[in-house]
């Protein structure tokens, strides 16, 4: 089964279609799909698999999709007299809350702005080739909270006020995720120099918190900032229910990127430290300055994957009444204007694809760091 | 775990010390420039949200009726939409400063919660609504059947009353918001939906076919419908409990938010209490002499609110049964303003 | 976390005492302690004077008060009569239910993908990695949502449900299939059927010790038949059938008879499956693709077949880097599993965390008992886990 010489890279086809092209394509078919009885089977048995997934899929997206309308009636079978597949404009009616949540209209630009913002710092950030690292990472980790947190929230510089319940949508799913990475990155590292750390208290703390944030699943944490965290606070100190969640978050996500960095920390050779402590450093500028920046450039991947996994998370924050992309997308399921057969479905197909691109993107990201970091594996 | 044994060490601590908070909220309401109010997500009639995030129904005017006595401007509320899982929370931990939520009034959430009950504005029951196509007629004909409610309400320990009590069988589906039961009950989940019966009016209408769907005749149990404060304030807890009573006085008296200016010239001794030109109530509770006034001004009286919202002149068309006032042929009673 | 780096870079020379790395060190571990202890302290006073004033009931003394709600899926016998404490059990069980089976299905998945990802013939292994993208790049709840309100939700009535053969069916009300009923004299026929199994297995024992001894195993598969279907049958017509087959009947609203599978059940456990599988997918590749191209040569040239090499050299050796990760899969989806509470699936979160600790008010009891759970579950795990490594390695060296 397993069949160690293969490179599938080595066979793609492209480029012109000469005849000898073509007599490969065909040796090739004969050798990799249909080399054995068994072989040829299980190739016709996968491509009826394929066939009967991706037909419906493609039709229903596109081929018996509706694309225009005004409410349910336009989306019926019986109304259009056809197979009636996506209900796109279920979805352009919505799009508003599924972006914004309640965001006012006329303050809407300012979120843009603010993912315009973030975009234009973290792309720099992401390219290796490019420079100004350290400046970059200074103002997208420092300087960039604080103005998208301006930015939305408002009540200064003569933007109005919008408060967090008006949120929703992407908006909100990317709020708590890019909170999250931010926040948990400096943390993270904390808490793994302090697993690290000689100090056996130091070390202890850390473990516990480590390990009792892993230990739990992400959902008791929202619990716990939801209706207990408010419990452990003086009377009459309310905390904002988005601001409780995206610490919830942020603790849980602490946790995981501690064990991410400390994979980084371990792999650094000894002699590293001593040749830091030989010259002289302390533990600080050691750290600051030597062991850090090579452990963390080792983990970019998994610093990435963990980042992927925390904005999938984010969608749990819905079973705490916030309204995240994909609650808003259960709140609009729910209005029955636009309650048709197919509304669930392609609401669903739109909500998808969203998430795919910004974990399937990053994915990659992580994977062609991983490649570039260790060019040895190919 | 150390967190986990600071938890189990408080649990062990059993106080049923009586709390001698004073708590200000109204100070705090008037410091914020706006009251908190804890609303429904979206019950069509009692609170929802239009397009442009407008509120509107009647728990809502419950809210705005309180703005109102407070700045002279029902506009000045905050609407916090909680599920029913999260209403108490948000009200303990003083994220709200009232709960105008349908939040049926029982002798646990009174006592044990930390929360008091300031009136009842709507007396309400359990019922049940099903499909017409079952050809059900009545509840006692629903032995087997799937039931969809929704959790952490009275209404879930209310079926199982009933159910146990007529030795029927049935299969609860609980859902944690009540958009989630109706969906589940629309998409034919269950056999029929279970909640207050003025909320079944209210979701019928967010189903794409109502007419296809009849609420069935039993009523299980009873629901006292009412706006919910914190214990240990006692000013506060008055305003918002006359808030209501000057509603349900007003429409004793028959004034209503067009009459508002007759009932200020007003010779009756009553009336004259009601609008503040004799006496000063308001003062009393921490208010202007004049509340109760800007209540009807801006919001109406009670029967107005419910005609509006609720009653005949809305979508639902609720009777208005047991909440007539009590010289009506109601239990709607408010103690007089004297 | 408290900053003990801010005064980290204390000038060499000076007599400061904090430039004593020892002084420094025990000097950082007692701020750090002394600020724990004080956060902890200050969150207790504020809890109690909090619970005091909205008096909040505390203590555990809830767990035998009557809960009064009922469930739909329950493996203990439960009614509305019974208290809270039986309800946290009956959650927990239901969470045990849906994490083994979704274990032993995920592993079967991950497996199957895993092998297929990297199978020779193109057309599957390019598949196999396309699942393996997609299902991990969706968040899991959507997932879950996806399967129970447009997947399952879209299933027809009990009125109008699929059936397979009239004893199968399969409608919104989830999938019902046929049970066994027990009559008099069904201990017997189980009794019978353990001992086949009893039997068998220390016939494979006794095999594979011949194989050892001499190279060459027991044919047994027709002694396994006997043993597991003969016996048990023979015992059955011996005791005039007392175990019978109970088919599902539609009854008023619902099927009664045969067993249910709630569409929540299913819902979830499709998605945990295909979500985990995914993950243990990229696991078992990775592990298979650890044991060097060598091994599997050196197995060929010895005359094994691909499946047999893969069997008895590739996988075993790969296992020992398969099973860690393996293991914090397992554990990742039993704490998934508490997303259950998204589609009213009852399990340990949704009735405790979110019924019990609706109907009681108490947050701090009911979320320390349920994080204490889930933490117990891991530790228990990561112990086992541990206590595998260490044998591992002593097996191999």
């Amino acid at each position: 089964m397993v069949n160690p010489n293969l490179d599938p890279r080595g066979y793609q086809p492209g480029g012109v279609p000469s005849r000898e092209r073509r007599f490969r394509v065909t040796t090739w078919a004969r050798a990799n799909l249909f080399n054995s009885w068994l072989n040829a089977v299980l190739t016709l048995a996968t491509l009826w698999l394929i066939w009967t997934v991706c037909w419906p899929l493609l039709k229903f997206l596109l081929i018996d999709a509706v694309w225009d309308g005004a409410s349910r009636v336009d989306c019926l079978a019986d109304r259009v007299g056809r197979d009636v597949g996506a209900c796109w404009p279920f979805i352009g009616a919505k799009l508003p809350q599924l972006l914004y949540g309640f965001y006012p209209i006329n303050e809407q630009w300012r979120v843009n702005l603010t993912a315009a913002l973030g975009l234009g710092l973290l792309v720099p950030l992401l390219m290796p080739s490019l420079p100004y690292k350290t400046a970059n990472a200074i103002l997208f980790f420092g300087v960039y909270p604080v103005v998208g947190f301006v930015l939305l929230v408002g009540g200064m510089l003569g933007l109005e006020h919008v408060e967090t319940r008006l949120w929703g949508g992407l908006l909100v799913t990317l709020v708590i995720a890019v909170t999250g990475i931010v926040g948990s990155l400096p943390l993270g590292i904390l808490l793994a120099l302090g697993r690290r750390s000689e100090m056996p208290a130091v070390r202890g703390v850390s473990i516990i918190f480590i390990e009792f944030w892993r230990g739990v699943p992400l959902i008791t944490v929202l619990f716990f900032a939801t209706y207990m965290l408010p419990l452990f606070l003086p009377a009459g100190w309310a905390i904002n229910p988005l601001l409780r969640v995206m610490i919830g978050v942020m603790l849980f996500a602490a946790a995981y990127m501690a064990e991410v960095v400390r994979g980084g920390l371990q792999a650094i050779p000894r002699a590293q430290y001593e040749a830091a402590q030989a010259l002289g450093l302390g533990y600080w500028r050691m750290m600051g300055l030597v062991i850090l920046p090579q452990a963390l450039k080792l983990v970019i991947p998994g610093i990435v994957n963990n980042f992927i996994g925390l904005f999938k998370d984010t969608t749990l924050v819905l079973i705490v009444a916030i309204f995240d992309l994909l609650g808003q997308l259960r709140a609009a399921f729910s209005d029955p204007n636009w309650a048709a057969p197919t509304t669930v479905a392609t609401g669903f197909a739109f909500a998808g694809i969203i998430y795919f691109c910004f974990c399937f993107g990053m994915s990659r990201y992580a994977l062609w760091m991983e490649r570039r970091l260790n060019p040895a594996d190919r | 775990m150390k967190r986990v044994t600071l938890v189990v060490a408080l649990a062990a601590m059993s106080t049923f010390v009586a709390g001698s908070v004073t708590a200000q909220t109204l100070k705090t309401v008037r410091d914020r420039g706006a009251l908190t109010c804890g609303v429904s997500q979206g019950l069509p009639g009692f609170s929802t949200p239009d397009d442009r995030g407008n509120w509107t129904g009647f728990d809502v005017d419950f809210c705005r009726a309180i703005a109102a006595a407070i700045f002279n401007d029902p506009a000045k509320v905050k609407f916090s939409p909680l599920s029913a899982k999260d209403r108490f929370t948000a009200l303990q931990t003083s994220e709200i400063d009232v709960l105008s939520r349908n939040s049926t009034w029982t002798m646990l959430r009174d006592t044990q919660l930390g929360l008091n009950f300031a009136a009842v504005n709507y007396y309400d029951g359990q019922g049940f609504m099903v499909r017409k196509s079952l050809k059900v007629n009545s509840a006692l004909e629903l032995n087997g059947a799937s039931i969809c409610t929704q959790t952490g309400t009275t209404t879930e320990l209310n079926v199982a009353d009933y159910f146990r009590a007529n030795k029927m069988k049935y299969e609860v589906i609980a859902f944690s918001t009540a958009d989630e039961t109706l969906k589940a009950y629309d998409a034919a989940r269950c056999d029929a939906f279970t909640t207050d019966v003025s909320q079944l009016y209210a979701m019928r209408l967010k189903l794409a076919k109502p007419d296809e769907q009849m609420i069935l005749p039993e009523i299980i149990s009873k629901e006292p419908l009412g706006p919910v404060v914190r214990q240990g304030d006692d000013q506060w807890f008055d305003v918002v409990k006359w808030t209501f009573f000057a509603m349900i006085n007003a429409e004793e008296l028959g004034v209503t938010s067009k009459t508002v200016d007759e009932a200020l010239k007003s010779t009756k001794p009553d009336v004259r209490r009601l609008a503040g030109t004799e006496g000063n109530f308001g003062e009393q509770i921490g208010l202007t002499k004049d509340w109760a006034m800007r209540i009807i001004r801006h919001v109406g009286n009670y029967g107005e609110s419910f005609e509006r919202n609720i009653g005949s002149g809305s979508k639902l068309n609720i009777d208005r049964g047991l909440n007539k006032l009590w010289s009506k042929g109601g239990i709607q009673y408010a103690p007089p303003i004297r | 976390m408290t900053e003990p780096g801010k005064a980290a870079p204390a000038a060499p020379g000076r007599a400061m005492p904090l430039a004593d790395p020892r002084f420094r060190s025990i000097f950082f571990q007692t701020v750090l302690i002394v600020t724990v202890l004080a956060a902890g302290y200050v969150a207790v006073i504020n809890a109690d004077a909090n619970l005091r004033a909205q008096r909040i009931a505390t203590g555990l003394g809830f767990l035998d008060h009557p809960a009064g709600f009922g469930i739909n899926q329950t493996l203990i016998a439960y009614s509305e009569a019974d208290s809270y404490g039986r309800v946290f059990v009956v959650g927990l069980l239901n969470t045990l239910l849906v994490s083994v089976i979704g274990i032993v299905l995920a592993t079967i998945v991950g497996f199957v993908v895993g092998i297929a990802r990297l199978s020779s013939n193109w057309l599957i292994a390019r598949a196999a990695g396309a699942y393996v993208e997609v299902m991990r790049n969706l968040p899991l709840l959507f997932q879950i949502l996806f399967w129970y309100l447009a997947v399952l939700g879209t299933l027809p009535s009990p009125r109008q449900s699929l059936s397979i053969a009239d004893s199968i069916f399969i409608s919104n009300r989830g999938i019902i299939v046929p049970s066994f009923a027990f009559g008099d004299g069904a201990e017997i026929v189980l009794a019978a059927l353990m001992l086949g199994i009893g039997a068998t297995a220390a016939l494979g024992m006794l095999s594979r010790h011949r194989r050892r001894a001499t190279g060459r195993p027991l044919t047994l598969w027709w002694a396994a038949v006997l043993l597991l279907v003969g016996l048990p049958l023979a015992v059955l017509a011996a005791t005039d059938f007392p175990i019978g087959i109970e088919r599902p009947v539609l009854r008023g609203f619902n099927f009664v008879g045969g067993v249910r599978m709630l569409p929540e059940f299913a819902a979830l456990l499709i998605a945990l499956v295909t979500y985990t599988g995914a993950f243990i997918a990229e696991i078992v590749r990775a592990g298979i693709l650890s044991v060097h191209r060598s091994q599997t040569e050196a197995a060929y040239a010895l005359g094994l077949t691909r499946g047999l090499a893969l069997r008895l050299i590739v996988v075993p050796q790969a296992l020992r880097l398969i099973v860690p990760p393996l293991t914090s899969q397992y554990l990742n989806l039993t704490k998934n599993s508490s997303l259950a509470v998204a589609i009213g699936y009852p399990d340990l979160f949704a009735v405790f965390a979110g019924t019990t600790l609706n109907q009681t008010g108490q947050a701090i009891e009911i979320i320390a008992i349920t994080m204490a759970i889930y933490l117990l579950l891991s530790l228990t795990t990561s112990a086992l886990m541990n206590w595998y490594n260490a044998r591992m390695r002593l097996a191999e060296r």
